[in-house]
């Protein structure tokens, strides 16, 4: 099965059913949100994991064989191009409140600023790296987005086209 | 004839008809169930300072009247989307299930879509084709804001959607909003009738007959399938159905549609449509302060 960067491949449950090294696994997948994030695997029981292209990963909402040639299946997921794997803002709006680790809740100045796309240096006794962002919103800790947290300052990941100087 | 005087014979009250199409609409916004509730979505739009009313017959569907609905915390999580009363109308008549299989064969840029993935509580598949890469655009994130997980795209020309990509499956319900002459946008667009012209009604009608005879065929027997305009030409809405239910295997249903309504014209400049037209629904903006549409439902029998 080739990587083709036009269709979506599902992902090889593990890394004995892998025919490309260094592709991610859905068992890597699900390792991942749980060691960074503290999600539990079975959150994603009913989901399936794609790729298309290099290192970008959908989570999708059903089992069409594989591969499957269409223009989106389901949500942009998981980048993991990098030794340092990226959750998207939309992932972590969707799966983010099932997170017990690496999760900085923000003042409401500062979840503004965050979405407006700016740096802000903030006390973080945690991990370096990327951390899911929770503000208050009718009475509940709602996932914002990602940050990167690194050297005091947490950089907002949020991106470009979704960045909002939200009315006051 | 020009607008909106061509629909003079089949408009009652008229001249309020005339007066409402030159009212600008209120911004409305469909709260997005998959990511909140609307008791959420009250709480967080109170938060904001921003007051909204739900109209009578959808509790998901608020009015705001004060506040364009896109810069604010609740929009900003996908908690809200920006969506046309009447809208939203189609999605609730399609009334799919969670765990079924749905085409929405003109689908961007997703406010259906999504509708349609939030009453199947995202559980399912709702495929959502779209023949423009620009508008599949904006489907795509729209869908991704909103946190639709079970909404896959595709890029084709609806009339000759193809069911290989997810192994040959067939549908159990189909949603039809095809492009139309949109006059029933009106009170959004005001230049909505300076472009209009009977050969484009026309030129369109025929694309429509096309994509509604692909979602019958594409759609499993005792399946529906909701076709929906936000035009009032009877080329667009009853003329199409006439030659869909002539052609397919399908027949219109009668349902339950709590906005003020006319029925279906059953004649049009001479010409006689099959009497069941008259389950369709037109939707005038005089009767429920709206938007024009044209809602129909449809099930497949073959």
């Amino acid at each position: 099965m080739s990587n083709d960067s036009t269709k979506f491949t599902r992902l090889p449950a593990t890394a004995a059913e892998r025919e490309e090294e260094g592709r991610a696994t859905r068992e890597a997948v699900l390792e991942f949100w749980e060691e960074r994030f503290g999600v539990p695997p079975e959150t994603f029981d009913d989901h399936t994991f794609w790729e298309r292209g290099a290192g970008k990963l959908w989570v999708y909402r059903g089992t069409p064989p594989s591969p499957v040639d269409v223009e989106g299946l389901g949500m942009t997921f998981l980048r993991t191009r990098q030794e340092h794997w990226k959750p998207t803002l939309e992932a972590v709006q969707r799966f983010g409140e099932h997170a017990t680790k690496n999760v900085i809740h923000l003042e409401e100045s500062e979840a503004r600023a965050f979405v407006a796309g700016h740096g802000q240096e903030l006390d973080w006794d945690g991990d370096w790296g990327y951390l899911i962002v929770t503000h208050d919103l009718a009475g509940r800790r709602e996932p914002v987005g990602v940050g990167l947290y690194v050297y005091g300052e947490l950089r907002s990941q949020v991106p470009k086209g979704r960045r909002r100087d939200l009315d006051d | 004839m020009e607008l909106p005087d061509r629909y003079r014979p089949i408009v009652d009250d008229f001249e309020a008809f005339r007066a409402a199409c030159e009212r600008p609409l209120p911004s409305v916004v469909r709260v997005n169930t998959i990511k909140a509730s609307v008791a959420d979505v009250r709480a967080a739009l109170d938060e904001a300072d921003i007051a909204a009313e739900p109209v009578d017959w959808n509790e998901r569907v608020l009015v705001l009247p004060d506040a364009p609905p896109g810069n604010n915390w609740p929009y900003f999580h996908g908690w809200i989307h920006g969506q046309e009363e009447v809208s939203a109308v189609p999605a609730t008549v399609l009334d799919p299930q969670p765990g079924e299989r749905v085409w929405d064969a003109c689908a961007a840029p997703g406010s259906k879509t999504t509708q349609v993935a939030a009453l199947m509580d995202d559980r399912g598949a709702v495929v959502a084709t779209d023949n423009n890469l620009g508008r599949i655009s904006a489907l795509r994130s729209n869908s991704e804001r909103l946190g639709a997980t079970s909404v896959a795209v595709t890029h084709e020309d609806a009339r000759n959607h193809s069911v290989k990509p997810f192994g040959g499956a067939t549908y159990d319900r189909a949603l039809v909003d095809v492009p139309c002459s949109c006059e029933g946008t009106i009170r959004k667009n005001p230049d909505a009738f300076d472009d209009w012209s009977l050969s484009h009604v026309e030129g369109v009608a025929g694309v429509q007959k096309g994509i509604l005879a692909r979602a019958v065929q594409a759609t499993d027997p005792g399946g529906t399938v909701v076709y929906s305009t936000c035009t009032f030409a009877p080329e667009e809405n009853e003329a199409v159905l006439d030659h869909v239910l002539a052609a397919e295997d399908c027949e219109l249903v009668d349902y339950d549609l709590p906005l003020t309504h006319r029925p279906g014209v059953t004649e049009w400049q001479g010409e006689e449509f099959d009497p069941s037209v008259r389950t369709a629904k037109r939707i005038y903006p005089h009767h429920n302060d709206t938007g024009g549409f044209f809602c129909a439902k449809l099930e497949v029998t073959g």
